[in-house]
């Protein structure tokens, strides 16, 4: 079948979804922990989103993108790590206690960016999926659940979970140049 | 309400996801609760952080010259050749072209009727698993049951997922028979509307942009992906069922 009104709809993809590229970079980034495999990842997913824009009917465009870019990704992880032990994380495992004393007050020093992308690059993979997509993009509980299709529940505990584990690593690092 | 009750809804309340009326009883909480009060202060520390060392990445430029280069080729992989040069090879590329339209005619004419012949199939199949009350071998909205399950019954594993979160439920799975081969039937829920979505595998096939059709008052929606071919069918709506479509394709 010869389909017509091709490059309008390639307009109309590349204005849809191309605002949400440095989005879907900076998750894939973040899943990867590597320049070239987000990059390819992003690529592949924006062809496959291409492919799958008839069934995209204007709901949400970066959640929509988001999780075809977040499933290549992960797809991308297990191929590259075969069963490492980040990718089946347990969750239960690792949950830090109440913050410690003082906490606070080093987390406010933080400032230096790849302190911080390198701490994030300590969490497991869901992990660094729910502070992207929470604190960086600022997805709402209900976007996420979508993204990485997953209870609203289970957003919210991993929420919890990554937030203390991530404000310990900071704690330490900052602890250590003290 | 319970104390660690209140500790989960800390981090609803720090990310503005909660209503009124559970504002005010965090809000109650926290005046009284040291600990609620030191956990939602390392929330914010945390985003504070976040604010100041702004560790988001962006696209590389080369990255979105690369996306667009790859969305021309795919548009121009469907238009028409380049103009030839001399008469020759304007000769040749008309001799070339008429084969190959008369070749793709053919095969679309060919395709097109076994295409027609299987919607027809898939339709008789899930009208037939909704009469016979024999709708799933394996009912579970656990894709982790439902997926071993086809384990030694087909030589594929199917990808299995659960969209309830969207409104699409995963009622079970069980063998069906497509176009001669096994193929694994998932049986999913939208409202009062059960969905069969047939997968098979289909070697060395291209992928292909989903298809939407009807027949007989059902809808059904065919693409291939990843070598797989997928049929979804369903009384629901047809926009509904491209919905249901492209989270599966999303999940592939």
């Amino acid at each position: 079948m010869i389909r017509f009104g091709q490059p309008s709809r390639q307009a109309e993809f590349e204005s849809a979804i191309l605002p949400h590229l440095d989005a879907a970079y900076s998750l894939a980034r973040f899943l990867l922990r590597n320049d070239q495999d987000a990059e390819d990842v992003v690529q592949d997913a924006s062809l496959r989103a291409f492919r799958f824009f008839d069934s995209f009917r204007g709901q949400n465009s970066r959640a929509w993108f988001l999780r075809i870019v977040r499933n290549t990704a992960f797809t991308a992880l297990k191929r590259n790590r075969g069963h490492e032990e980040d990718v089946l994380f347990d969750e239960e495992l690792h949950t830090p206690e109440n913050p410690a004393p003082g906490l606070t007050s080093r987390l406010d020093q933080v400032h230096d960016r790849d302190t911080v992308r390198a701490a994030i690059d300590q969490l497991p993979p869901e992990f660094r999926e729910v502070i992207t997509l929470r604190e960086l993009e600022e997805c709402s509980y209900k976007e996420i659940a979508d993204i990485a299709a997953v209870p609203v529940g289970t957003v919210m505990s991993r929420l919890a979970r990554a937030r203390a584990q991530l404000a310990e690593i900071l704690s330490r690092t900052y602890m250590k140049e003290e | 309400m319970e104390h660690d009750e209140k500790r989960s809804l800390v981090h609803s309340y720090a990310d503005g996801e909660l209503d009124a009326a559970n504002i005010r009883l965090v809000e109650h909480h926290l005046q009284s609760c040291d600990e609620c009060r030191a956990a939602e202060q390392t929330i914010r520390s945390l985003r504070t952080a976040l604010t100041n060392s702004a560790p988001a990445f962006r696209a590389p430029a080369s990255l979105r010259k690369k996306i667009r280069a790859d969305l021309r080729r795919e548009t121009s992989a469907e238009s028409a050749r380049q103009a030839p040069r001399s008469w020759l090879t304007f000769a040749l590329g008309s001799a070339c072209a008429l084969l190959l339209l008369l070749g793709f005619i053919f095969s679309q004419s060919y395709r097109g009727t076994s295409r027609n012949a299987i919607a027809d199939e898939v339709v008789a199949n899930h009208v037939r698993s909704l009469l016979a009350t024999h709708l799933v071998d394996v009912p579970s909205s656990d894709q982790h049951t439902v997926k071993p399950w086809f384990d030694g019954k087909v030589d594929f594993a199917p990808e299995v997922h659960d969209f309830a979160t969207r409104g699409f439920s995963l009622l079970g799975g069980r063998l069906d028979y497509l176009d001669g081969k096994t193929v694994v039937a998932l049986v999913y829920r939208r409202h009062q509307h059960p969905i069969n979505l047939f997968i098979s595998p289909a070697p060395g096939r291209s992928n292909s942009t989903p298809e939407a059709m009807a027949r007989r008052g059902y809808n059904l929606i065919h693409w291939r992906q990843g070598e797989m071919s997928y049929w979804a069918v369903s009384d629901l709506n047809a926009a509904e069922l491209r919905q249901f479509a492209s989270y599966v394709a999303a999940s592939e």
